[in-house]
Parts: structure tokens; C-alpha cells; sequence
């Protein structure tokens, strides 16, 4: 094995190892605070916490939010079967899931490919 | 940046639905001269890679985050209609197995994250890396990661704007379209901020390493090749 082929195959083991340590590691240090998104549909609400129960009180966007119809699928939320701590595992299994699926999408796509004289147009 | 369920209602789901499908059908079309022997393996670790950042929320306000949207960082590197697809592969996976953005609410999502965020993110960052080809015969490693940061930030801000005009057609609740606006705005030039530096560093990291397998950086070296008869 060359050095060049060698520093080539060793990119794809990189970029693999990089996503599942994001996904099953560095995802513990995310921020658990509303995104963009969220605060500006929370805007108007104040979240408060009843017997555990948040509860959105005032008037705002979120409260026409409804719950999940997959809510209480075993990976809701990013972890396993609701547990505390298992989101890292929860992120492995999406990495691996969305390789599948996305490898899977792209390789039935490439068997369509064009020809050379098709591509030309694209 | 994901919806759920009934912020928007019914007729705007169903219509961003219907252009979500639209778009992502011309999509599967187009990638078909994008995806060959060696960018079907990059585009699903591409899919995959944008999973794992989006789980890391960072911080922008107090109080507020922000995650990656992945967009221009997946046309950059595998090319604009694979990378929408990349985008919606992510939406899919997490709406149906993590019940993380609503189900109905997926054309809305799919629209502003994959489609819009792909197409502003990447006519940016083509635009730029055409215009900076024209007058040097070299870009340097640094340059495309002033130019993936530019177009990841300018995408992420579109994106934002998706949501404010689908609420402006079918939001629920009483907040005014102004105030949606200015802290869709507000947050979104702040995420911007971070997605562009997320980008910037994977574009560079990758143009260090395998530059050949860079779509931004093989479109204006690819067009010679094309034209010689199989």
C-alpha cells in the first residue's frame, strides 16, 4: 500500500470515526435550550413545570404544537425507551440508520446513472 | 429548525408537501450525473455526518440554541441535488424514528431545510468559487473556507425565512408576522454564524485531504472530461 492510497483510504475511516464520536459522544455536550426555531414559537409563553409536567402558560405559536404521533416510539427524543443517559447510543443507532438509508438511496439513483452522451446536458 | 404538528395548518402542510415531493423527485433526477462509483459512499457518510452535528446544539443567546442544517455543507461536498436529498434522508430518519420534527410537518421541513437551505447555500458558494476562479488560477484551502462559511450562513437565513413565509400563510396562534420575522431573523443570522464556521472547517478538512472529492471544487475541472466520447 502506497502512502497516497494509504492517506486515501484512511480519509473515509476518519470521516466514519468523526461522525460516530459526534454522534455518540460530543452530542452529550449540545445545549438542551429551545432552538431559533422553537423560541420564536415559544415567544408570548412562559414554561412552567408542574408535578413534572411542563406546561405553556400566556398565549403563543408552540401551544397549536401537536404531540408526536410517534412519540412513544423507543427512540423518542433521542433515547432508548425514554432512559436518561442514552442518547450517545441513540445517536449511533441514527448515524448507522441514516447511512443505510441515504447509501441505499444514492446507489439505486447511480444505477440510473446517464450515459456519458446523456450527462452532457446535466 | 424543525416544525411540528400544527404550527402551520392544514392546506400550507398539505402544499408544502406536495412541493417538497416535487422538488425532491427533480432532485433524484438530477443526481443521477452527480452520483457515481465514488460519491455514493461520500454522499451517505455526508447524510450521515449531518445527523451526528445536528444533535450538538450550540449556544447563541442566553436561553437559546441553534443546530447546523447541513445544507450548503452537503452541496458543497456532494453536490446540490444529492445534497438535498442528503438533507431530506436526515429530516426523515429523524421525524419517523426520533420524533424529532412533526410528520405532516415534514414537507414544510423538508422545504425549508433541504430545498431552500441547499439552493440559497449553494448558489452562493457557486457564484463565489466562479467569480473567484475567473481571476486566479489557484484558490487556496482557506478561500473556499471563506466561501463555504458565506454560503452556509446566507443558506441557514433562508432557510429561517421558509418558515416566516409558511406561517405568513397558515400559522397558527396570534403572533404577529412581524415579530415571527424579526426573531426568525434575529436567532437565524446568529446560527448562521455557527453553521458557516461547521461548514467552513469540514470544506477545509475534506480540501485538505481528498480535494478530488469535492463537487464545488470538480465542477470547473470536470467540464473537459465530459466532453471526451466514453
Amino acid at each position: 500500500m502506497t502512502a497516497e492510497s494509504r492517506r486515501r483510504a484512511s480519509f473515509w475511516i476518519v470521516f466514519g470515526v468523526a461522525t460516530l464520536l459526534i454522534a455518540g459522544v460530543v452530542s452529550y455536550l449540545a445545549s438542551s435550550n429551545p432552538d431559533g426555531l422553537d423560541s420564536t414559537t415559544l415567544r408570548g409563553c412562559e414554561v412552567v413545570e408542574i408535578d413534572g409536567v411542563e406546561e405553556l402558560r400566556g398565549e403563543c405559536i408552540a401551544q397549536h404544537a401537536e404531540e408526536h404521533p410517534l412519540a412513544a416510539s423507543p427512540l423518542a427524543d433521542y433515547a432508548l425507551e425514554g432512559r436518561d443517559g442514552t442518547g450517545g447510543l441513540a445517536g449511533v443507532i441514527g448515524v448507522v440508520v441514516t447511512v443505510l438509508v441515504a447509501g441505499g438511496l444514492f446507489w439505486t439513483i447511480a444505477r440510473f446513472r446517464t450515459t456519458s452522451g446523456q450527462a452532457h446536458g446535466d | 429548525m424543525h416544525m411540528s404538528d400544527g404550527i402551520v395548518d392544514a392546506p400550507t402542510s398539505v402544499g408544502f408537501a406536495v412541493l417538497a415531493v416535487v422538488g425532491l423527485a427533480l432532485c433524484a433526477w438530477r443526481a443521477r450525473s452527480e452520483l457515481d462509483d465514488r460519491t455514493v459512499p461520500l454522499a451517505g457518510l455526508v447524510a450521515a455526518f449531518i445527523f451526528a452535528v445536528q444533535m450538538v446544539n450550540f449556544p447563541i443567546l442566553p436561553g437559546v440554541s441553534g443546530h447546523l442544517l447541513g445544507g450548503a455543507l452537503a452541496a458543497i461536498l456532494v453536490g446540490p441535488f444529492t445534497g438535498a436529498l442528503c438533507i431530506a434522508v436526515v429530516l426523515i430518519v429523524q421525524s419517523l424514528m426520533f420524533a424529532d420534527g412533526g410528520v405532516t410537518a415534514l414537507g414544510t421541513n423538508i422545504t425549508n431545510m433541504a430545498l431552500v437551505g441547499v439552493a440559497a447555500g449553494y448558489g452562493v458558494a457557486a457564484s463565489l468559487y466562479t467569480l473567484l476562479k475567473r481571476h486566479r488560477d489557484r484558490v487556496s484551502v482557506p478561500t473556499v473556507g471563506v466561501v463555504a462559511f458565506t454560503a452556509a450562513a446566507v443558506g441557514t437565513v433562508c432557510a429561517a425565512l421558509g418558515f416566516v413565509v409558511q406561517y405568513a400563510l397558515g400559522g397558527a396562534g396570534s403572533t404577529s408576522l412581524g415579530t415571527v420575522t424579526a426573531y426568525m431573523l434575529g436567532t437565524h443570522v446568529l446560527i448562521g454564524i455557527g453553521e458557516g464556521v461547521i461548514t467552513a472547517l469540514t470544506v477545509m478538512a475534506v480540501c485538505r485531504t481528498r480535494p478530488d472529492l469535492v463537487y464545488l471544487l470538480r465542477t470547473s475541472e470536470k467540464k473537459p472530461a465530459e466532453v471526451v466520447p466514453a
